[in-house]
Protein backbone atom coordinates (compact mmCIF):
# COMPACT_ATOMS: atom_id res chain seq x y z
CA UNK A 1 0.00 0.00 0.00
CA UNK A 2 1.29 3.34 -0.95
CA UNK A 3 1.16 5.33 2.23
CA UNK A 4 0.10 9.03 2.59
CA UNK A 5 2.80 11.85 1.71
CA UNK A 6 3.04 15.39 2.91
CA UNK A 7 6.52 17.40 2.57
CA UNK A 8 8.90 17.25 5.26
CA UNK A 9 9.76 20.41 6.81
CA UNK A 10 13.13 20.60 4.52
CA UNK A 11 11.36 19.72 1.52
CA UNK A 12 8.50 22.17 2.12
CA UNK A 13 10.74 25.27 2.37
CA UNK A 14 12.41 24.49 -1.12
CA UNK A 15 8.57 23.96 -2.16
CA UNK A 16 7.94 27.50 -0.92
CA UNK A 17 11.18 29.34 -2.34
CA UNK A 18 10.16 27.49 -5.65
CA UNK A 19 7.32 28.69 -6.14
CA UNK A 20 8.44 32.55 -5.68
CA UNK A 21 10.88 32.31 -9.01
CA UNK A 22 7.66 31.33 -11.36
CA UNK A 23 4.74 33.36 -12.81
CA UNK A 24 2.45 30.72 -12.52
CA UNK A 25 1.60 27.36 -10.08
CA UNK A 26 1.92 24.95 -12.90
CA UNK A 27 5.94 25.87 -13.47
CA UNK A 28 6.52 24.63 -9.86
CA UNK A 29 5.80 21.27 -10.78
CA UNK A 30 9.01 19.34 -12.38
CA UNK A 31 10.55 21.36 -9.41
CA UNK A 32 8.16 19.70 -6.96
CA UNK A 33 8.41 16.43 -8.37
CA UNK A 34 12.42 16.18 -7.60
CA UNK A 35 11.56 17.43 -4.21
CA UNK A 36 9.16 14.35 -3.90
CA UNK A 37 11.63 12.19 -5.43
CA UNK A 38 14.47 13.77 -3.39
CA UNK A 39 12.47 12.66 -0.07
CA UNK A 40 11.07 9.87 -1.20
CA UNK A 41 13.21 8.12 -3.50
CA UNK A 42 10.34 7.48 -5.82
CA UNK A 43 6.99 9.32 -7.04
CA UNK A 44 3.84 7.38 -6.08
CA UNK A 45 -0.03 7.92 -6.64
CA UNK A 46 -0.38 9.69 -3.35
CA UNK A 47 2.36 12.31 -4.14
CA UNK A 48 1.15 12.84 -7.34
CA UNK A 49 -2.01 13.85 -5.82
CA UNK A 50 -0.91 15.69 -3.14
CA UNK A 51 1.61 18.01 -5.32
CA UNK A 52 -1.45 18.20 -8.03
CA UNK A 53 -3.42 19.77 -5.07
CA UNK A 54 -0.43 21.75 -3.46
CA UNK A 55 -0.17 23.84 -7.18
CA UNK A 56 -3.99 23.49 -7.82
CA UNK A 57 -3.53 20.74 -11.05
CA UNK A 58 -5.93 18.16 -12.05
CA UNK A 59 -3.94 15.20 -10.66
CA UNK A 60 -4.22 13.47 -14.52
CA UNK A 61 -1.90 16.35 -15.45
CA UNK A 62 0.65 15.62 -12.81
CA UNK A 63 0.40 11.87 -13.86
CA UNK A 64 1.19 12.54 -17.60
CA UNK A 65 3.59 14.88 -16.33
CA UNK A 66 5.36 12.43 -14.65
CA UNK A 67 5.04 9.64 -17.12
CA UNK A 68 6.36 11.95 -19.61
CA UNK A 69 9.67 12.30 -17.93
CA UNK A 70 12.38 9.40 -17.73
CA UNK A 71 14.08 10.43 -14.97
CA UNK A 72 10.85 10.18 -12.20
CA UNK A 73 10.74 6.64 -10.50
CA UNK A 74 7.73 5.37 -10.79
CA UNK A 75 8.96 2.19 -8.35
CA UNK A 76 12.06 2.25 -5.83
CA UNK A 77 15.03 1.71 -7.75
CA UNK A 78 17.99 0.00 -6.07
CA UNK A 79 20.19 1.47 -3.73
CA UNK A 80 22.64 2.16 -6.72
CA UNK A 81 20.85 3.31 -9.88
CA UNK A 82 23.05 2.45 -12.79
CA UNK A 83 21.95 4.56 -16.35
CA UNK A 84 24.19 2.68 -18.82
CA UNK A 85 24.46 4.71 -22.05
CA UNK A 86 24.01 3.02 -25.06
CA UNK A 87 23.88 5.89 -28.15
CA UNK A 88 26.30 5.86 -30.66
CA UNK A 89 29.21 7.40 -29.26
CA UNK A 90 29.33 5.11 -26.50
CA UNK A 91 28.31 1.79 -28.93
CA UNK A 92 31.35 2.81 -30.74
CA UNK A 93 33.35 2.59 -27.31
CA UNK A 94 31.73 -1.01 -26.98
CA UNK A 95 29.31 -0.17 -24.13
CA UNK A 96 27.86 -3.98 -24.97
CA UNK A 97 30.90 -5.13 -23.35
CA UNK A 98 29.96 -3.15 -20.03
CA UNK A 99 27.14 -4.37 -20.42
CA UNK A 100 27.23 -7.99 -20.49
CA UNK A 101 30.10 -8.00 -17.81
CA UNK A 102 27.35 -6.14 -15.55
CA UNK A 103 25.12 -8.97 -16.44
CA UNK A 104 27.49 -11.76 -16.48
CA UNK A 105 29.65 -10.91 -13.35
CA UNK A 106 27.52 -9.22 -11.22
CA UNK A 107 23.74 -10.02 -12.32
CA UNK A 108 22.87 -6.83 -13.47
CA UNK A 109 20.48 -6.41 -15.76
CA UNK A 110 18.88 -3.95 -17.63
CA UNK A 111 15.21 -2.91 -16.89
CA UNK A 112 15.86 -4.82 -13.43
CA UNK A 113 16.77 -4.15 -9.86
CA UNK A 114 18.94 -7.06 -8.48
CA UNK A 115 17.40 -9.35 -5.69
CA UNK A 116 19.16 -7.48 -2.83
CA UNK A 117 17.62 -4.66 -4.10
CA UNK A 118 21.44 -2.69 -4.56
CA UNK A 119 21.50 -2.27 -7.79
CA UNK A 120 19.36 -1.79 -10.76
CA UNK A 121 19.89 -0.22 -14.66
CA UNK A 122 18.65 1.02 -17.18
CA UNK A 123 20.11 1.63 -20.58
CA UNK A 124 19.80 5.63 -21.16
CA UNK A 125 20.24 7.66 -24.36
CA UNK A 126 23.62 9.97 -24.68
CA UNK A 127 24.67 11.14 -21.38
CA UNK A 128 26.16 14.23 -22.82
CA UNK A 129 29.71 12.43 -22.11
CA UNK A 130 30.53 10.69 -25.42
CA UNK A 131 34.35 11.84 -25.30
CA UNK A 132 34.76 9.32 -22.21
CA UNK A 133 32.68 6.92 -23.54
CA UNK A 134 31.70 4.34 -22.32
CA UNK A 135 29.68 6.25 -19.80
CA UNK A 136 27.10 5.51 -16.96
CA UNK A 137 25.63 7.35 -13.97
CA UNK A 138 25.76 5.71 -10.83
CA UNK A 139 22.99 7.62 -8.91
CA UNK A 140 24.13 10.87 -9.55
CA UNK A 141 27.55 10.51 -10.36
CA UNK A 142 29.11 10.13 -13.81
CA UNK A 143 31.36 7.18 -14.59
CA UNK A 144 33.64 7.78 -17.04
CA UNK A 145 36.21 5.87 -19.20
CA UNK A 146 34.41 2.74 -18.18
CA UNK A 147 36.97 -0.51 -18.60
CA UNK A 148 35.62 -3.81 -16.61
CA UNK A 149 38.42 -3.23 -14.17
CA UNK A 150 36.99 0.29 -13.58
CA UNK A 151 33.58 -1.33 -13.14
CA UNK A 152 34.67 -3.65 -10.99
CA UNK A 153 35.99 -1.21 -8.88
CA UNK A 154 32.47 0.86 -8.97
CA UNK A 155 30.48 -1.99 -8.05
CA UNK A 156 33.03 -2.88 -4.93
CA UNK A 157 32.90 0.55 -3.84
CA UNK A 158 29.20 0.41 -3.90
CA UNK A 159 29.07 -3.13 -2.10
CA UNK A 160 31.19 -1.72 0.46
CA UNK A 161 28.78 1.64 0.53
CA UNK A 162 31.23 4.08 -0.32
CA UNK A 163 30.77 7.25 -1.78
CA UNK A 164 31.78 7.84 -5.27
CA UNK A 165 33.44 10.97 -6.74
CA UNK A 166 33.77 12.01 -10.24
CA UNK A 167 36.63 11.67 -12.39
CA UNK A 168 37.68 15.72 -12.57
CA UNK A 169 36.67 17.19 -15.31
CA UNK A 170 39.59 17.77 -18.35
CA UNK A 171 39.48 20.70 -20.38
CA UNK A 172 39.01 18.55 -23.72
CA UNK B 1 45.26 27.55 -36.39
CA UNK B 2 44.64 27.14 -32.41
CA UNK B 3 42.07 29.97 -31.41
CA UNK B 4 40.73 29.68 -28.04
CA UNK B 5 37.71 32.03 -27.28
CA UNK B 6 34.89 30.04 -25.66
CA UNK B 7 37.35 27.47 -23.94
CA UNK B 8 39.98 29.99 -23.32
CA UNK B 9 39.62 29.25 -19.49
CA UNK B 10 39.12 25.52 -19.36
CA UNK B 11 42.61 24.74 -18.54
CA UNK B 12 42.66 27.04 -15.90
CA UNK B 13 42.27 25.48 -12.25
CA UNK B 14 39.13 27.11 -10.37
CA UNK B 15 37.96 29.21 -13.51
CA UNK B 16 34.50 28.73 -11.95
CA UNK B 17 35.30 30.48 -9.16
CA UNK B 18 34.33 34.16 -9.35
CA UNK B 19 37.69 35.45 -8.05
CA UNK B 20 39.60 33.61 -10.27
CA UNK B 21 36.99 34.19 -12.83
CA UNK B 22 37.55 37.99 -12.54
CA UNK B 23 41.41 37.50 -12.09
CA UNK B 24 41.03 36.13 -15.70
CA UNK B 25 39.08 39.32 -17.13
CA UNK B 26 35.69 38.12 -16.21
CA UNK B 27 32.86 40.54 -15.95
CA UNK B 28 34.89 43.22 -17.40
CA UNK B 29 32.65 43.18 -20.53
CA UNK B 30 29.51 45.15 -18.36
CA UNK B 31 31.32 48.42 -18.16
CA UNK B 32 30.85 48.94 -21.84
CA UNK B 33 27.61 46.79 -21.51
CA UNK B 34 26.07 49.29 -19.70
CA UNK B 35 27.05 52.20 -21.20
CA UNK B 36 25.66 51.51 -24.52
CA UNK B 37 22.44 51.38 -25.79
CA UNK B 38 20.56 48.28 -25.64
CA UNK B 39 19.57 48.62 -29.65
CA UNK B 40 23.17 49.29 -29.91
CA UNK B 41 24.55 45.98 -28.43
CA UNK B 42 21.74 44.17 -30.76
CA UNK B 43 23.84 46.09 -33.62
CA UNK B 44 27.01 44.89 -32.34
CA UNK B 45 26.23 41.17 -32.02
CA UNK B 46 24.54 41.43 -35.71
CA UNK B 47 27.89 42.75 -36.56
CA UNK B 48 29.74 39.88 -35.33
CA UNK B 49 28.06 36.96 -37.39
CA UNK B 50 27.57 35.58 -34.03
CA UNK B 51 24.99 32.26 -35.13
CA UNK B 52 23.65 29.96 -32.76
CA UNK B 53 25.28 26.53 -31.40
CA UNK B 54 22.30 24.96 -30.38
CA UNK B 55 21.94 23.47 -33.94
CA UNK B 56 19.95 25.70 -36.12
CA UNK B 57 22.68 28.05 -36.59
CA UNK B 58 20.59 30.83 -36.87
CA UNK B 59 22.14 34.53 -36.17
CA UNK B 60 21.79 35.35 -32.57
CA UNK B 61 21.56 39.11 -32.72
CA UNK B 62 18.89 38.81 -35.67
CA UNK B 63 17.15 36.22 -32.88
CA UNK B 64 17.33 39.34 -30.51
CA UNK B 65 15.57 42.05 -32.77
CA UNK B 66 12.37 39.70 -33.68
CA UNK B 67 11.69 40.78 -29.74
CA UNK B 68 8.86 43.20 -29.65
CA UNK B 69 9.99 45.84 -27.90
CA UNK B 70 6.97 48.16 -26.65
CA UNK B 71 5.51 45.76 -24.90
CA UNK B 72 3.58 45.50 -21.08
CA UNK B 73 4.44 42.09 -20.34
CA UNK B 74 7.54 40.74 -19.17
CA UNK B 75 9.96 39.37 -21.34
CA UNK B 76 12.28 35.90 -20.93
CA UNK B 77 15.55 34.36 -21.43
CA UNK B 78 15.51 30.51 -21.90
CA UNK B 79 18.64 29.17 -21.55
CA UNK B 80 19.07 26.26 -23.85
CA UNK B 81 21.21 23.72 -21.21
CA UNK B 82 19.48 20.51 -22.08
CA UNK B 83 22.26 19.37 -24.14
CA UNK B 84 20.85 15.93 -25.70
CA UNK B 85 22.12 15.78 -29.01
CA UNK B 86 23.90 12.61 -29.31
CA UNK B 87 27.70 13.61 -29.79
CA UNK B 88 27.30 16.80 -27.82
CA UNK B 89 29.22 16.92 -24.72
CA UNK B 90 30.39 21.02 -25.21
CA UNK B 91 28.07 22.99 -22.81
CA UNK B 92 28.70 20.55 -19.84
CA UNK B 93 32.37 21.92 -19.91
CA UNK B 94 31.30 25.16 -20.14
CA UNK B 95 28.70 25.41 -17.32
CA UNK B 96 31.10 22.82 -14.96
CA UNK B 97 34.38 24.64 -15.75
CA UNK B 98 33.26 28.22 -16.85
CA UNK B 99 29.99 29.24 -15.67
CA UNK B 100 30.47 33.04 -15.21
CA UNK B 101 31.51 32.89 -19.13
CA UNK B 102 27.61 31.96 -19.41
CA UNK B 103 26.26 34.25 -16.66
CA UNK B 104 28.01 37.26 -17.71
CA UNK B 105 26.89 36.19 -21.60
CA UNK B 106 23.18 35.90 -20.41
CA UNK B 107 23.51 39.55 -18.30
CA UNK B 108 24.59 40.78 -21.78
CA UNK B 109 21.53 39.02 -23.57
CA UNK B 110 19.41 40.50 -21.12
CA UNK B 111 20.27 44.03 -21.22
CA UNK B 112 20.42 44.18 -24.58
CA UNK B 113 16.53 42.53 -25.42
CA UNK B 114 15.30 44.38 -21.75
CA UNK B 115 14.82 40.56 -19.87
CA UNK B 116 14.49 41.20 -16.49
CA UNK B 117 14.09 37.06 -15.51
CA UNK B 118 16.29 34.43 -17.12
CA UNK B 119 15.66 30.65 -16.29
CA UNK B 120 18.53 28.13 -17.57
CA UNK B 121 16.77 24.77 -18.64
CA UNK B 122 19.27 22.17 -17.44
CA UNK B 123 19.45 18.31 -18.52
CA UNK B 124 18.55 16.06 -15.19
CA UNK B 125 21.40 14.21 -15.47
CA UNK B 126 24.10 17.37 -15.27
CA UNK B 127 24.24 17.56 -11.12
CA UNK B 128 27.30 18.36 -10.94
CA UNK B 129 27.51 21.07 -14.07
CA UNK B 130 24.28 22.07 -12.05
CA UNK B 131 26.23 22.89 -8.47
CA UNK B 132 28.58 24.97 -10.14
CA UNK B 133 26.80 26.63 -12.18
CA UNK B 134 24.06 27.15 -8.88
CA UNK B 135 27.97 28.66 -6.92
CA UNK B 136 28.57 30.58 -9.55
CA UNK B 137 25.23 32.46 -9.68
CA UNK B 138 25.29 32.64 -6.08
CA UNK B 139 28.54 34.45 -5.94
CA UNK B 140 27.66 36.91 -9.08
CA UNK B 141 24.87 38.12 -6.66
CA UNK B 142 26.81 38.28 -3.70
CA UNK B 143 29.15 40.41 -5.94
CA UNK B 144 26.17 42.77 -7.06
CA UNK B 145 26.19 41.25 -10.72
CA UNK B 146 22.94 39.75 -10.50
CA UNK B 147 19.69 41.38 -8.66
CA UNK B 148 18.91 44.63 -8.33
CA UNK B 149 20.47 47.63 -10.29
CA UNK B 150 23.02 45.86 -11.59
CA UNK B 151 26.65 47.98 -10.57
CA UNK B 152 24.90 50.77 -10.28
CA UNK B 153 23.62 50.64 -13.90
CA UNK B 154 19.36 50.64 -13.38
CA UNK B 155 19.55 47.12 -14.91
CA UNK B 156 18.13 44.39 -12.83
CA UNK B 157 18.53 40.48 -13.60
CA UNK B 158 16.94 37.57 -11.74
CA UNK B 159 18.67 34.12 -13.07
CA UNK B 160 16.75 31.22 -11.82
CA UNK B 161 18.01 27.45 -12.49
CA UNK B 162 15.17 24.58 -13.53
CA UNK B 163 16.25 21.08 -14.01
CA UNK B 164 14.64 19.02 -16.75
CA UNK B 165 14.06 15.42 -16.19
CA UNK B 166 15.00 13.23 -19.02
CA UNK B 167 13.79 14.42 -22.21
CA UNK B 168 15.57 15.25 -25.68
CA UNK B 169 13.04 16.48 -27.28
CA UNK B 170 12.86 19.26 -24.39
CA UNK B 171 15.82 20.80 -26.19
CA UNK B 172 13.86 22.07 -29.24
CA UNK B 173 13.00 25.14 -28.11
CA UNK B 174 9.34 25.08 -27.84
CA UNK B 175 9.30 22.27 -26.06
CA UNK B 176 11.64 23.80 -23.73
CA UNK B 177 9.20 26.12 -23.17
CA UNK B 178 6.41 24.00 -22.36
CA UNK B 179 8.85 21.70 -20.14
CA UNK B 180 9.35 25.19 -18.46
CA UNK B 181 5.56 25.72 -18.20
CA UNK B 182 5.30 22.98 -16.31
CA UNK B 183 3.89 20.38 -19.26
CA UNK B 184 5.22 17.82 -21.07
CA UNK B 185 7.66 18.53 -23.71
CA UNK B 186 5.87 18.37 -26.54
CA UNK B 187 7.14 21.16 -29.37
CA UNK B 188 4.33 23.84 -30.63
CA UNK B 189 3.75 24.87 -33.81
CA UNK B 190 5.80 28.04 -35.13
CA UNK B 191 4.16 30.27 -36.32
CA UNK B 192 3.92 32.01 -33.39
CA UNK B 193 7.73 32.35 -33.15
CA UNK B 194 9.11 31.84 -29.24
CA UNK B 195 10.27 36.20 -29.54
CA UNK B 196 6.51 36.44 -29.93
CA UNK B 197 4.83 34.26 -27.99
CA UNK B 198 7.12 31.95 -25.82
CA UNK B 199 6.94 31.20 -22.17
CA UNK B 200 4.08 32.00 -19.69
CA UNK B 201 2.37 34.08 -22.83
CA UNK B 202 5.59 36.30 -23.36
CA UNK B 203 8.44 37.33 -25.88
CA UNK B 204 11.24 34.99 -25.41
CA UNK B 205 14.91 34.26 -26.16
CA UNK B 206 16.01 30.88 -26.18
CA UNK B 207 19.91 30.93 -26.58
CA UNK B 208 22.48 27.59 -26.18
CA UNK B 209 24.71 27.83 -23.45
CA UNK B 210 28.15 28.33 -25.86
CA UNK B 211 25.96 30.50 -27.75
CA UNK B 212 25.75 33.22 -24.74
CA UNK B 213 28.99 32.24 -23.47
CA UNK B 214 31.03 33.54 -26.53
CA UNK B 215 29.13 37.34 -25.63
CA UNK B 216 31.71 38.38 -23.26
CA UNK B 217 34.54 37.98 -25.71
CA UNK B 218 32.79 39.97 -28.69
CA UNK B 219 31.82 42.52 -26.30
CA UNK B 220 35.47 42.52 -25.36
CA UNK B 221 37.35 42.60 -28.04
CA UNK B 222 34.77 44.02 -30.63
CA UNK B 223 32.68 42.21 -33.50
CA UNK B 224 35.04 42.74 -35.86
CA UNK B 225 37.61 40.86 -34.29
CA UNK B 226 35.48 38.16 -33.84
CA UNK B 227 34.37 38.21 -37.27
CA UNK B 228 37.76 38.04 -38.55
CA UNK B 229 38.62 34.27 -37.46
CA UNK B 230 36.44 31.96 -39.28
CA UNK B 231 34.62 32.62 -43.16
CA UNK B 232 32.33 35.92 -44.20
CA UNK B 233 29.52 33.66 -43.37
CA UNK B 234 30.81 31.48 -40.85
CA UNK B 235 31.96 33.83 -38.28
CA UNK B 236 34.68 33.24 -35.23
CA UNK B 237 34.95 29.98 -33.41
CA UNK B 238 33.03 27.07 -32.35
CA UNK B 239 33.53 24.14 -29.82
CA UNK B 240 33.60 20.98 -31.47
CA UNK B 241 32.45 18.00 -29.58
CA UNK B 242 34.41 14.99 -31.06
CA UNK B 243 33.88 11.30 -30.15
CA UNK B 244 33.88 7.60 -31.61
CA UNK B 245 36.70 6.02 -32.91
CA UNK B 246 39.46 8.21 -32.66
CA UNK B 247 42.41 8.40 -30.55
CA UNK B 248 42.22 11.57 -28.18
CA UNK B 249 38.17 12.54 -28.29
CA UNK B 250 36.87 15.65 -26.62
CA UNK B 251 36.18 19.03 -27.15
CA UNK B 252 38.23 21.30 -29.29
CA UNK B 253 37.47 24.80 -30.53
CA UNK B 254 38.52 25.78 -34.19
CA UNK B 255 37.41 28.66 -36.47
CA UNK B 256 35.55 27.72 -39.24
CA UNK B 257 36.67 27.43 -42.63
CA UNK B 258 39.43 24.55 -41.59
CA UNK B 259 39.58 21.40 -43.34
CA UNK B 260 37.36 19.17 -41.45
CA UNK B 261 39.83 16.08 -41.42
CA UNK B 262 42.55 17.73 -40.66
CA UNK B 263 40.70 19.47 -37.61
CA UNK B 264 40.19 15.85 -36.63
CA UNK B 265 43.21 14.36 -37.12
CA UNK B 266 45.81 17.12 -35.57
CA UNK B 267 43.48 17.70 -32.48
CA UNK B 268 42.78 14.34 -31.94
CA UNK B 269 45.58 12.13 -33.36
CA UNK B 270 43.10 10.98 -35.72
CA UNK B 271 41.60 7.16 -35.79
CA UNK B 272 41.99 4.56 -32.92
CA UNK B 273 44.30 2.17 -33.19
CA UNK B 274 45.74 3.56 -36.99
CA UNK B 275 42.87 2.03 -38.64
CA UNK B 276 41.60 3.24 -41.27
CA UNK B 277 38.58 6.51 -42.01
CA UNK B 278 35.37 5.02 -42.93
CA UNK B 279 33.05 7.85 -42.30
CA UNK B 280 32.39 10.80 -40.57
CA UNK B 281 28.75 12.44 -39.17
CA UNK B 282 29.71 15.96 -38.41
CA UNK B 283 27.01 17.87 -36.94
CA UNK B 284 25.24 15.41 -34.07
CA UNK B 285 23.36 12.29 -34.39
CA UNK B 286 20.88 13.88 -37.10
CA UNK B 287 23.61 14.99 -39.61
CA UNK B 288 23.77 13.35 -43.05
CA UNK B 289 26.56 10.98 -42.60
CA UNK B 290 29.69 11.62 -44.63
CA UNK B 291 32.29 9.38 -46.36
CA UNK B 292 36.03 9.47 -45.76
CA UNK B 293 36.16 11.02 -49.07
CA UNK B 294 33.71 13.90 -48.54
CA UNK B 295 35.32 14.50 -44.93
CA UNK B 296 38.43 15.10 -46.74
CA UNK B 297 37.48 17.07 -49.12
CA UNK B 298 34.94 19.38 -46.53
CA UNK B 299 36.06 22.58 -44.87
CA UNK B 300 34.30 22.74 -41.21
CA UNK B 301 32.03 25.89 -41.83
CA UNK B 302 28.22 26.49 -41.99
CA UNK B 303 28.45 26.44 -45.83
CA UNK B 304 30.83 24.14 -46.75
CA UNK B 305 28.82 21.03 -44.65
CA UNK B 306 26.24 22.43 -46.39
CA UNK B 307 27.21 21.73 -49.80
CA UNK B 308 28.88 18.73 -48.60
CA UNK B 309 25.09 17.73 -47.78
CA UNK B 310 25.23 17.77 -44.42
CA UNK B 311 25.01 20.45 -41.42
CA UNK B 312 27.39 21.64 -38.46
CA UNK B 313 24.56 21.68 -36.11
CA UNK B 314 25.50 21.05 -32.59
CA UNK B 315 29.06 20.18 -33.15
CA UNK B 316 29.22 16.77 -32.52
CA UNK B 317 31.60 15.22 -34.65
CA UNK B 318 31.59 11.08 -34.40
CA UNK B 319 34.04 9.38 -35.93
CA UNK B 320 33.38 5.71 -37.42
CA UNK B 321 36.53 3.77 -38.68
CA UNK B 322 37.03 0.63 -41.24
CA UNK B 323 35.98 -1.77 -38.17
CA UNK B 324 32.25 0.08 -37.44
CA UNK B 325 29.42 -0.98 -38.75
CA UNK B 326 27.17 1.48 -40.58
CA UNK B 327 24.11 -0.55 -40.13
CA UNK B 328 24.73 -0.71 -36.13
CA UNK B 329 25.08 2.75 -36.00
CA UNK B 330 22.09 3.26 -38.06
CA UNK B 331 20.10 1.01 -35.68
CA UNK B 332 21.36 2.89 -32.60
CA UNK B 333 20.39 6.18 -33.68
CA UNK B 334 16.68 4.93 -34.97
CA UNK B 335 16.04 3.36 -31.55
CA UNK B 336 17.29 6.67 -30.02
CA UNK B 337 15.04 8.84 -32.23
CA UNK B 338 12.47 6.16 -31.50
CA UNK B 339 12.64 6.73 -27.91
CA UNK B 340 12.94 10.39 -27.80
CA UNK B 341 9.58 11.31 -29.64
CA UNK B 342 7.09 12.90 -28.13
CA UNK B 343 4.14 11.22 -29.99
CA UNK B 344 1.84 13.94 -31.10
CA UNK B 345 2.59 13.85 -34.66
CA UNK B 346 1.49 10.33 -36.26
CA UNK B 347 4.69 10.69 -38.97
CA UNK B 348 7.31 10.67 -36.57
CA UNK B 349 5.74 8.61 -33.77
CA UNK B 350 4.96 5.90 -36.62
CA UNK B 351 7.94 6.42 -38.80
CA UNK B 352 10.66 6.52 -35.58
CA UNK B 353 9.01 3.44 -34.58
CA UNK B 354 9.17 1.68 -38.01
CA UNK B 355 12.60 2.02 -38.96
CA UNK B 356 13.96 1.35 -35.39
CA UNK B 357 11.95 -2.01 -35.83
CA UNK B 358 13.43 -2.58 -39.12
CA UNK B 359 16.89 -1.66 -38.12
CA UNK B 360 16.53 -4.36 -35.02
CA UNK B 361 15.67 -6.92 -37.04
CA UNK B 362 18.03 -6.60 -40.14
CA UNK B 363 20.96 -6.18 -37.18
CA UNK B 364 19.33 -9.25 -35.08
CA UNK B 365 20.18 -11.09 -38.65
CA UNK B 366 16.82 -11.10 -39.23
CA UNK B 367 16.42 -8.81 -42.30
CA UNK B 368 14.02 -9.34 -45.55
CA UNK B 369 14.73 -8.34 -48.36
CA UNK B 370 12.75 -5.02 -49.19
CA UNK B 371 13.72 -3.70 -45.82
CA UNK B 372 16.30 -1.36 -47.31
CA UNK B 373 13.40 0.10 -49.62
CA UNK B 374 10.96 0.09 -47.26
CA UNK B 375 12.94 2.74 -44.83
CA UNK B 376 13.69 4.58 -47.88
CA UNK B 377 9.81 4.80 -48.33
CA UNK B 378 8.86 5.73 -45.42
CA UNK B 379 11.35 9.07 -45.17
CA UNK B 380 9.47 11.35 -47.53
CA UNK B 381 6.76 11.78 -44.96
CA UNK B 382 8.88 12.61 -42.12
CA UNK B 383 11.08 15.17 -43.88
CA UNK B 384 8.95 18.73 -43.13
CA UNK B 385 5.74 17.28 -42.61
CA UNK B 386 5.84 17.81 -38.89
CA UNK B 387 5.63 20.00 -35.68
CA UNK B 388 8.94 19.81 -35.23
CA UNK B 389 11.86 18.48 -37.02
CA UNK B 390 12.85 15.25 -34.83
CA UNK B 391 11.30 13.06 -37.61
CA UNK B 392 13.73 14.83 -40.16
CA UNK B 393 16.72 14.15 -37.86
CA UNK B 394 16.26 10.47 -38.80
CA UNK B 395 15.01 10.58 -42.24
CA UNK B 396 17.87 12.83 -43.34
CA UNK B 397 20.75 10.15 -41.67
CA UNK B 398 18.72 6.99 -42.81
CA UNK B 399 18.58 8.00 -46.20
CA UNK B 400 22.12 9.19 -46.05
CA UNK B 401 23.61 5.73 -44.69
CA UNK B 402 22.09 3.93 -47.09
CA UNK B 403 22.79 6.07 -50.01
CA UNK B 404 25.93 5.84 -49.39
CA UNK B 405 26.74 2.66 -47.62
CA UNK B 406 23.86 0.26 -49.23
CA UNK B 407 25.86 -2.40 -49.72
CA UNK B 408 26.79 -2.75 -46.12
CA UNK B 409 23.06 -2.91 -45.73
CA UNK B 410 22.59 -5.34 -48.62
CA UNK B 411 24.95 -7.84 -47.36
CA UNK B 412 24.12 -7.46 -43.89
CA UNK B 413 20.29 -8.67 -45.70
CA UNK B 414 21.90 -10.97 -47.88
CA UNK B 415 23.64 -12.88 -45.18
CA UNK B 416 20.50 -13.37 -42.87
CA UNK B 417 18.86 -14.74 -46.09
CA UNK B 418 21.77 -17.40 -46.48
CA UNK B 419 21.94 -18.43 -43.22
CA UNK B 420 18.11 -18.55 -42.86
C1 LIG C 1 14.75 17.75 -31.47
C2 LIG C 1 15.59 18.93 -31.15
C3 LIG C 1 16.45 18.92 -30.06
C4 LIG C 1 17.22 20.03 -29.73
N1 LIG C 1 18.07 19.95 -28.66
C5 LIG C 1 18.81 21.05 -28.33
C6 LIG C 1 19.66 21.04 -27.19
O1 LIG C 1 19.77 20.02 -26.50
N2 LIG C 1 20.36 22.15 -26.88
C7 LIG C 1 20.27 23.30 -27.64
O2 LIG C 1 20.89 24.30 -27.30
N3 LIG C 1 19.47 23.35 -28.71
C8 LIG C 1 18.73 22.26 -29.09
N4 LIG C 1 17.90 22.32 -30.17
C9 LIG C 1 17.82 23.62 -30.91
C10 LIG C 1 16.81 24.54 -30.25
O3 LIG C 1 15.52 24.27 -30.76
C11 LIG C 1 17.11 26.02 -30.52
O4 LIG C 1 17.30 26.19 -31.89
C12 LIG C 1 18.34 26.55 -29.81
O5 LIG C 1 18.29 26.29 -28.45
C13 LIG C 1 18.43 28.05 -30.02
O6 LIG C 1 19.59 28.58 -29.43
P1 LIG C 1 20.76 29.16 -30.33
O7 LIG C 1 20.14 30.09 -31.34
O8 LIG C 1 21.64 29.86 -29.37
O9 LIG C 1 21.42 27.99 -30.98
C14 LIG C 1 17.14 21.20 -30.52
C15 LIG C 1 16.28 21.22 -31.63
C16 LIG C 1 15.53 20.10 -31.94
C17 LIG C 1 14.63 20.16 -33.13
S1 LIG D 1 26.76 8.54 -26.61
FE1 LIG D 1 27.11 7.87 -24.61
S2 LIG D 1 27.41 9.74 -23.57
FE2 LIG D 1 26.93 10.42 -25.58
Amino acid sequence: MDEEFAFSEASEKEFMETLERYPTKMAALLPALWIAQNQNGYITPPIMEYIAERLDLSPVHVYSVCEFYTMYHKSPPGRYHIQLCRTLSCVLCKMEDIQGHLESRYGIRAGKKTEDGMFSLTLAECLGSCGTAPVMRVNDVYCENLTIAKVDRIIEACKRGETLEEDPMLAH
Amino acid sequence: MSVKIVSRNFETPNADKIDVYESLGGYKSLEKLFAMKPDDVIEFVKKSGLRGRGGAGFSTGMKWSFVPKNVDKPKYLCVNADEGEPGTFKDRKILQLDPHQMIEGVIICCYAVGIKTAYVYIRGEYVKPQAHLHSAIAEAYKKGYLGKNIKGSGFDLDIHIHRGAGAYICGEETGLIESLEGKKGMPRSKPPYPAVIGVFGCPTVVNNVETLATLPWIMNNGSEAYAGFGTEKSTGTMLFSISGSVERPGVYESPFGVNLWDFIESSTGGVRGGRALKAVIPGGSSAAILTAEETRATNLDYESIAAAGSMVGSGAIMVLSEDDSIVKALQVIARFYSHESCGQCPQCREGTYYISEIMDRVLAGDGKPGDIERILEMCPSMLGQTVCVLADSIAIPAKSYIDKFRPEFESCIKGAAATA
